[in-house]
């Protein structure tokens, strides 16, 4: 009978790993003010800034984003805070690795993935309580959403993939580097690639440079199908989710590298 | 000013400026950070300019402002991460021990400052004006922008001495970091404050003292010589540097007691 078989201890180890480095990092993160605090302010200043104080952009003329610019600042905030909850989860690998600890993780764990895994899902959970706070805000702030439940599950399903991304990147140099001196590392290229896409204005109202940067940055397509979800019309659906399943793919591949290199560095 | 005090104000300016220039983490972000925002706000924003009653034609011209401001912040991190260092390493302790006036150590912490400030003002107005922005106020009125940029960067450092006295440390100075962006953010930063349409917003920008440094560099930028906003941009930055000083003063003497 398949359900006697014992569990593939392999499997069952890598979770146990997981487990215990991702209840570690979720009890720093909620009992350490100095990480938890900036976790939900950070794109609450952003959404509070664009929203409330651009919102006379929706004015321009060719905006057109029925659900008002509030949403369409929301949607790019969400993902914003996907990447910077994965790239802080980053930050907290490479100081866990700087001070020793994540040297006892690499000889205690069976299997090593399982503290990558840990990490991961100590990222999504801080991106929950963010995406939990700014939502409520924005709800608050009079938000409208157009979107049926459907299309605002794939939203966050998308924001989950960015998060995903984020974090793999982020601890693909954590674990080459291993010091928080590669802070600016996993930070600015995430930060680059975010403001480099139609953060303020849609592709069509942007010109010059940005406008042709912004048409092969891969983030446009993951806002205009996140911005096409909130308001009720989605667009280029399929290419947001490959390119999410893609980066994540690439960057667990680049974090596997990071493990490598960790483990040679003894 | 006596001797004896010119002298050690001297030396510990020589020091910071030395300390400032020979750290390229200090001067790199502080301006490579802002030069970057300004490329995607001047971008992403362009459309800005279409809004009826907006000031300008370039909209380049108007977030031309914002690095000024900005770099300043950092300022706020630079002077207060170098004097914690001094905290943390005992050579406040050190200092303590030697005839040196309180006076003297915060004036010359705070040539660190506005060496930076210099510079961070100078890269921002040439890569500005070479970008296209345009500078109604003329040559002239590059000097007191650069005088007023200036003087907001030594402003903020008297910040970042306050808190490096009080806290006694490099990561609770790093930490407010975040603390002063909320000031640029919720200012007149990317529209004027009569086109802010939100209520609520417009209300924070209005009493945010951030506003009217922006204000006062833009209207030399845009306007040419209105020398009511210059000199509430003047005073303000002054007022700053004065509660800045006087909080690093009384801060220095408890740190001093306490050691």
């Amino acid at each position: 009978m398949s359900e006697n078989r014992p569990a593939d201890p392999r499997i069952t180890d890598r979770v146990t790993v997981a487990r215990a480095v991702a209840w570690r990092s979720i009890h720093n993160f909620l009992t350490n003010p100095a990480f938890l605090i900036p976790s939900l302010l950070f794109p609450l200043f952003f959404f509070v800034s664009f929203a409330g104080g651009l919102a006379a952009i929706g004015e321009v003329p060719g905006f057109d984003f029925p659900s008002g610019y509030t949403a369409f600042q929301f949607v790019f905030v969400l993902l914003q805070s996907a990447a910077f909850g994965g790239v802080f989860t980053g930050f907290a690998m490479a100081r866990d690795f700087e001070t020793g600890f994540g040297r006892r993780y690499m000889l205690a764990a069976g299997h090593r993935s399982g503290i990558v895994l840990g990490y991961s899902l100590a990222a999504l959970f801080r991106a929950f309580v963010t995406w939990t706070v700014l939502t409520a805000v924005a709800l608050v702030a009079g938000m409208e959403v157009a979107g049926s439940a459907g299309e605002i599950v794939a939203l966050y399903l998308l924001a989950i993939l960015v998060n995903v991304a984020a974090t793999l990147w982020a601890a693909g140099v954590a674990l080459r580097v291993r010091s928080i001196q590669g802070g600016p590392l996993m930070q600015f290229p995430t930060f680059l690639v975010l403001f480099l896409a139609p953060v303020y204005v849609p592709l069509d109202l942007l010109s010059g440079w940005i406008h042709t940067i912004a048409s092969i940055n891969p983030v446009t397509a993951l806002l205009e199908a996140g911005r096409g979800f909130i308001s009720g019309d989605p667009v280029v659906v399929g290419l947001a989710f490959a390119i999410g399943i893609t980066l994540s793919l690439l960057f667990a591949l680049w974090a596997k590298g990071g493990l490598r290199s960790a483990e040679a560095a003894g | 000013m006596s001797g004896g005090l010119r002298n050690q104000i001297g030396q510990l300016a020589r020091r910071s400026v030395l300390r400032t220039l020979r750290q390229p983490a200090q001067i790199v972000p502080a301006i490579v950070f802002p030069m970057f925002l300004l490329a995607v706000n001047a971008g992403g924003l362009k459309d800005a300019t279409n809004l009826p009653g907006f000031p300008t034609d370039s909209y380049l011209t108007f977030i031309l402002a914002v690095p000024f401001v900005q770099g300043a912040l950092f300022s706020v991190m630079n002077s207060g991460t170098d004097l914690a260092r001094d905290i943390e390493t005992g050579f406040l302790n050190r200092l303590a021990l030697t005839p040196l006036r309180g006076a003297a150590l915060l004036s010359g912490l705070l040539a660190g400052s506005l060496v930076l400030g210099l510079v961070q003002a100078v890269v921002y107005l040439t890569v500005g004006l070479i970008a296209g922005a345009e500078l109604a106020a003329g040559a002239a009125g590059a000097l007191v922008l650069v005088a007023l940029s200036v003087t907001i960067t030594v402003a903020f450092g008297t910040i970042g001495l306050f808190a490096a006295l009080r806290f006694g440390s490099g990561e609770a100075v790093q930490g407010l970091f975040p603390v002063f962006f909320v000031f640029l953010f919720l200012s007149a930063m990317a529209l004027p404050l009569d086109l802010l349409t939100t209520d609520w917003f417009h209300a924070i920008a209005s009493v945010n003292p951030v506003t009217y440094l922006l204000e006062a560099i833009r209207s030399l930028l845009i306007e040419g010589w209105e020398l009511d906003q210059l000199a509430l941009g003047f005073a303000i930055a002054a007022a700053i540097g004065t509660i800045g000083m006087a909080a690093a003063s009384s801060a220095l003497k408890t740190r001093l007691v306490r050691t």
